[in-house]
């Protein structure tokens, strides 16, 4: 068994735990052992305002991910096998695509020449264009957009197991569809829900080509701090301590949901 | 193995590599640049015909941004690359963090034939280019901005505004729209800097951080007018965008060329680093590029045409218009502090 897993393990730590290691070194070490880059990360202002954003934004993307997200996977999940694997295609289908690509084709949309306002201004809804990106609005609609698929994936999973015998059984009984669904899938997807949230939450802590290419510059995320401070301090410690930092508050954060549902629920079906 | 030892041993099968590829040349160097039509026009007008001349194999590489790997690479102790062609400040940065080789100006005739401002102890000026007010001609077809201060002027000139997200050169803009001379700017006078920024602030839709959104917001009519690098904009205007610039009040800024410590090949390097600023190599790259020779002496080559040499940024009468970027304010204390406040002062 060990030898099965040692190659795996072996690039797990050769490529993850010894350069992350080594970024986490670099943070309390330079010319002996200092505290100086997490003194700036936790005293100074633009650190917290760049977390409380960060967080924000990712609190954002993830409700308007489960609100787009949750109707999806319950449509693929009740029609017939054919229409799921269409439906769930067009999910996934965005995936081929570069990052970098998706973000300037919401560029493309949403600015003062985007097909969007053009489109408002030639049924003279609006008069003046809309300020739809270059600023937080249009990095939390490209993110959502980005981040939808993990939402919509785990959903569709847990909701896969869930027998059809039991609406079957609510309705019976009397209830209402819309009750069967409030009283009893409702509460049967919620793991998924769990699963969704979490992982649409924590990617979007990292995001960094969105907010830096529709944020127009003041919407400054945690990744966008990482990268400056690299240019800003001239060594490594002053990014990792960043990084770092982000990194607690995701374990904190996977540590919090655990205790409600199983990592396996989040990482892997069961 | 610690982990010093493991980045030399990678760094040496790295270098092997390299040294494998060009075995059979007596000397060699290996040189980087930025990439993109930028190194593939001083493939043609500097670096093969500067191999040729000197009997030497020149190994190309190139990366965006030389800082972080100048840092590793020094930093292990066997550095893989020779010669780098970064902006000056890094260049003088690195000469003060010992990462960078002090020159030695007999050796680089050429060189040392340069005006004093267009060099260091530790660089070069290598090509020029400039931070200009670029504007839309369909947003003003006559009496465009000309100035920093028609930029700041925003009931005279209406219209949506761009500046780079950093505070090289945008600095310098904001003390010139205050009525700074620009020769008399260094050393800066931050306060009142960052105090014009304020007043323009909210009329600024997009802080662009890449010369490709600062194209992109120029040819889609996005912003109106804006600070960009001269280069980026004439790119848009030949693409058929109705846009144009001033080098008016431009900042002039320059990459350099400097040797990392060290240096695998450093008598070769050296050789090199005078024959890449040679007057007549240096007048090529223009020919190839619209960015300005290192060298103020190609203008005098007879290369150049008069028509060319006006379309140039650090061509002497448009030299004479802009303010010269001191890069050795911005890598002083004072700079590197200014630098640091612009964080806060963007997220402000």
């Amino acid at each position: 068994m060990l030898a099965l897993v040692s190659p795996a393990l072996l690039v797990i730590l050769l490529l993850i735990v010894l350069p992350v290691g080594w970024l986490a070194w670099q943070s309390i070490y330079h010319d002996g052992f200092t505290l100086e880059n997490y003194r700036r990360v936790f005293t100074e202002d633009i650190y917290w305002r760049s977390f409380a954003l960060t967080f924000e934004i990712s609190v954002a993307v993830t409700i308007i991910a489960l609100l787009l997200g949750y109707p999806v996977a319950y449509l693929a999940n009740s029609v017939p096998k054919g229409w799921s694997i269409l439906i769930l295609s067009l999910v996934v289908l965005p995936f081929w695509t570069s990052v970098l690509v998706r973000a300037y084709a919401w560029l493309a949309l949403l600015q003062r020449t985007g097909v969007i306002n053009q489109l408002l201004r030639y049924l003279d809804v609006i008069s003046e264009p809309l300020a739809l990106v270059h600023n937080t609005f249009g990095t939390v609609v490209a993110t959502v957009h980005i981040l939808l698929p993990f939402m919509v994936l785990p959903l569709y999973a847990t909701m896969q197991k869930i027998p059809g015998d039991l609406m079957q059984a609510g309705a019976s009984l009397g209830a209402s569809p819309s009750l069967t669904f409030v009283r009893v899938f409702l509460p049967l997807s919620l793991p998924g829900v769990l699963a969704g949230c979490t992982m649409v939450f924590v990617l979007c802590l990292g995001f960094y080509i969105t907010p830096e290419l529709l944020g127009g510059g003041r919407t400054v995320m945690v990744s966008m701090l990482v990268s400056r401070n690299v240019e800003l301090y001239n060594q490594f410690g002053a990014a990792s301590a960043v990084a770092v930092a982000l990194l607690l508050s995701v374990l904190v954060i996977f540590f919090a949901v655990s205790r409600f549902i199983s990592l396996d629920r989040i990482l892997g079906q069961k | 193995m610690t982990l010093k030892q493991n980045l030399r041993l990678g760094c040496a099968l790295l270098g092997a590599i390299g040294f494998a590829a060009a075995a059979d040349a007596a000397e060699q160097i290996t040189f980087v640049s930025q990439g993109g039509a930028y190194q593939q026009a001083q493939t043609v007008a500097i670096l093969d015909p500067s191999a040729k001349k000197l009997g030497i194999t020149i190994n190309q590489d190139s990366i965006p941004d030389a800082w972080p790997a100048i840092k590793t690479q020094v930093g292990s102790g066997k550095p893989i690359w020779d010669v780098v062609d970064t902006p000056t400040g890094y260049c003088l940065r690195g000469g003060e963090q010992g990462l960078i080789e002090k020159l030695d100006f007999s050796k680089i005739p050429n060189a040392a034939a340069m005006p004093e401002s267009y060099r260091s102890p530790y660089s070069v000026s290598y090509e020029f280019y400039s931070s200009v007010l670029a504007f839309s001609q369909k947003t003003f077809p006559k009496d465009a901005p000309n100035s920093w201060a028609d930029f700041w002027d925003v009931k005279k000139f209406p219209g949506r505004r761009a500046l780079r997200n950093h505070p090289i050169a945008t600095l310098e803009a904001a003390l010139m729209a205050d009525g700074v001379a620009p020769d008399k700017l260094y050393p800066l006078d931050v306060d009142r800097a960052f105090k014009k920024l304020e007043e323009i602030k909210p009329s600024i839709t997009v802080w662009w951080t890449s010369g490709a959104q600062s194209a992109q917001l120029l040819n889609d009519g996005e912003v109106d007018m804006e600070m960009a690098w001269n280069g980026r904009v004439s790119a848009v205007a030949k693409e058929g965008a109705k846009v144009a610039f001033t080098y008016n009040q431009g900042v002039l800024q320059s990459t350099s060329l400097c040797i990392l410590k060290g240096a695998p090949n450093l008598d070769t390097a050296v050789k090199f680093l005078n024959e890449a600023v040679d007057p007549v190599h240096q007048a090529n790259l223009p020919l190839n590029i619209d960015y300005g020779p290192g060298n103020p002496k190609a203008f005098e080559t007879s290369v150049i045409k008069p028509e060319r040499a006006a379309q140039l940024p650090s061509e002497p009468a448009n030299a004479a218009k802009q303010a010269l970027m001191s890069y050795a304010w911005w890598s002083s204390p004072a700079g590197e502090a200014a630098e640091k406040r612009w964080a806060s002062f963007m997220q402000k």
